[in-house]
């Protein structure tokens, strides 16, 4: 008996195609074109990039950098001023959206419209109207006061805010409409006990709609960072980075590198910001994986 | 006699509506005035383009017939960029749909080995951020020689597209009823069977939805296309409106008339979907 037993032992694996199910090789078959898609245009490139970006005479430059140092600092207050402003705001909308009015139901569909279109002749639209000379804006402010406007976009800290600006406007419908969503599957019946109640809006706020909303309102916010830190559009085609390179985030500096034939110090400059991101991916594939 | 549908008047009513008037007008204003200006600039004759007017003394469509017609040093290649932004679009469409409706139906139906595995990786690619993504892939497509070749913006954008498609359609799948793949085995239907006459049918909503995320990002891109193309007769229309920007003396109207012509397709799309767009997108963005 032993024999056999190990006889068992020593036959050949059966070719593969017999251990599985027709059905299991038609799932590889059909699964592997994302697969080489995902090995060809994101394993390799990452890894390329990472094995470029491995010298740490990379880091050294990029410490030494003050154009990397300020870009480190415009992102952070991207991230943190910008994203806070624009989801308290989408917030706020979602709960004016909710409200059954035919006009607010027309104003929401014209409401879509920044995030329908493209950016780059809207970027470009609002980058004229802030042209010191020609701009619609100070065209306005000169005709009620008679002074020149300011030069928007020739001060650095101005020239961020706009660009910031310019990120909400591009972004807060979207979010506004996640948002929406969350506010509608609120049970209606807890806010009218509410009203018999009669709570004041503050509190039916306080108790109801955000205690519902607070993972969706959370979740979105780091899902809005994540892709803040990818937004190259709302800096590059407002500043380009100016003025004196001092309005770059890193989407920007990484593409400014590039331009400079300085790849390794374009992966390098994402690499630092790997440690942020990384947590966040792996919180955001946590709570959509669940 | 109280007409019906008609409330009383009461100043409480009016106070709220009040309140939302001044909520609704600033975010109205808000929303409109970009693209209001890049129409506006669009109608208007080069002299009251650049004079701050809220309306051109003589709005004219000359600007739409310089473009129509190729008449500016900048417009050379209108016809053959836009020819190129809707062949790409269009690629990146088909492309994302073969890719991730076989991919999701892999995982969500025939329950591969793996198929979470992938799931993750696609998700994880999902979370990248699409501007760091772009440094190593501008390389990457160099070294496959794929530069100024359509083919190089083609594949990243399917890159980019791919692991939401396939997210969205493996929800969309999971909600099927097992039932119909087994009845469809006990009438002794192959695999392939089922995802052509069976699965195919009942994700057409989310096909449709997804199909036109793809090729509205595909459209829209600039980035990508610009570090990717650069020749002018391979560029798409959004590079082409970057590279106005290079001149001293850019002819903005132009710009902002070509930009115009650019955005309505999308803008079209997105309202002729708005339906698919809205459930199939946003419910698949964050589950809550």
């Amino acid at each position: 008996m032993a024999i056999t037993l190990s006889g068992d032992q020593s036959m050949p694996a059966p070719p593969l195609s017999s251990r599985l199910t027709p059905a299991q090789v038609w799932g590889i078959v059909l699964l592997a074109p994302y697969l080489l898609v995902f090995l060809a245009f994101v394993v390799y490139p990452v890894c390329y990039g990472l094995w470029l970006a491995r010298a740490p005479s990379n880091y050294v430059a990029l410490y030494h950098d003050p154009i990397f140092a300020r870009a480190a600092v415009n992102t952070l207050i991207f991230l943190v001023i910008g994203i806070n402003i624009k989801m308290l705001i989408a917030l706020f909308l979602s709960g004016f959206f909710a409200q059954q009015r035919t006009w607010i139901k027309w104003l929401s569909v014209i409401f879509i419209l920044p995030w329908a279109v493209p950016s780059i002749p809207t970027i470009l639209s609002v980058r004229f109207m802030l042209n010191p000379e020609w701009g619609v804006i100070n065209h306005i402010i000169f005709s009620f006061t008679g002074d020149d406007g300011p030069n928007w976009l020739n001060d650095p800290t101005v020239a961020l805010a706009m660009a910031i600006g310019v990120h909400i406007w591009k972004s807060l419908p979207f979010w506004t409409l996640i948002l929406i969503t969350g506010r509608l599957a609120i049970p209606h019946d807890l806010f009218e006990a509410a009203e018999v109640d009669g709570a004041s809006w503050w509190q039916k706020f306080r108790f109801i709609t955000w205690p519902s909303m607070q993972t969706l309102y959370i979740t979105c916010t780091l899902l809005s960072m994540i892709w803040t830190l990818g937004d190259f559009n709302s800096v590059y085609l407002l500043t380009g980075g100016g003025p004196a390179d001092l309005t770059h985030v890193l989407a920007t500096l990484g593409i400014r590198y590039l331009r400079l034939d300085q790849l390794s110090l374009a992966m390098a400059s994402i690499v630092c910001a790997m440690p942020f991101v990384l947590p966040l991916v792996y919180f955001m594939m946590k709570r959509l994986s669940r | 006699m109280k007409l019906p549908g008609v409330s009383e008047f009461s100043w409480r009513d009016v106070a709220t509506e009040a309140r939302l008037l001044l909520i609704g007008i600033p975010v109205f204003l808000w929303t409109m005035i970009p693209i209001y200006h890049m129409f506006l600039f669009a109608i208007s004759p080069k002299e009251d383009a650049f004079s701050g007017k809220l309306w051109p003394d003589h709005p004219t469509l000359h600007n739409f017939e310089i473009v129509f017609k190729q008449q500016h040093y900048f417009l050379r290649d209108f016809y053959v960029q836009f020819w190129n932004s809707l062949v790409i679009a269009a690629s990146v469409g088909v492309l994302t749909l073969v890719i991730a409706t076989a991919a999701a139906f892999s995982i969500s139906r025939l329950k591969v080995p793996g198929g979470r595995a992938v799931l993750n990786l696609a998700l994880f690619t999902y979370f990248i951020p699409a501007a760091f993504l772009a440094v190593p892939m501008y390389r990457t497509m160099g070294n496959y020689g794929l530069l100024n070749n359509h083919w190089s913006l083609i594949l990243a954008m399917v890159t980019i597209a791919s692991p939401y498609a396939i997210w969205v359609l493996k929800q969309a799948s999971d909600k099927l009823p097992v039932e119909l793949d087994e009845a469809a085995v006990m009438d002794g239907a192959t695999t392939l069977q089922i995802f052509r006459l069976v699965y195919l049918p009942l994700m057409m909503p989310s096909l449709v939805a997804i199909g036109t995320y793809a090729v509205l990002l595909a459209w829209n891109e600039y980035l990508y296309a610009f570090l990717l193309l650069s020749n002018d007769r391979e560029i798409t229309l959004p590079v082409a409106l970057g590279n106005f920007l290079a001149a001293d003396d850019s002819p903005w109207e132009l710009l902002m008339t070509t930009g115009f012509i650019y955005a309505l397709p999308p803008a079209a799309v997105y309202y002729a979907f708005r339906r698919y767009m809205v459930g199939g997108l946003t419910a698949g963005a964050v589950k809550s």
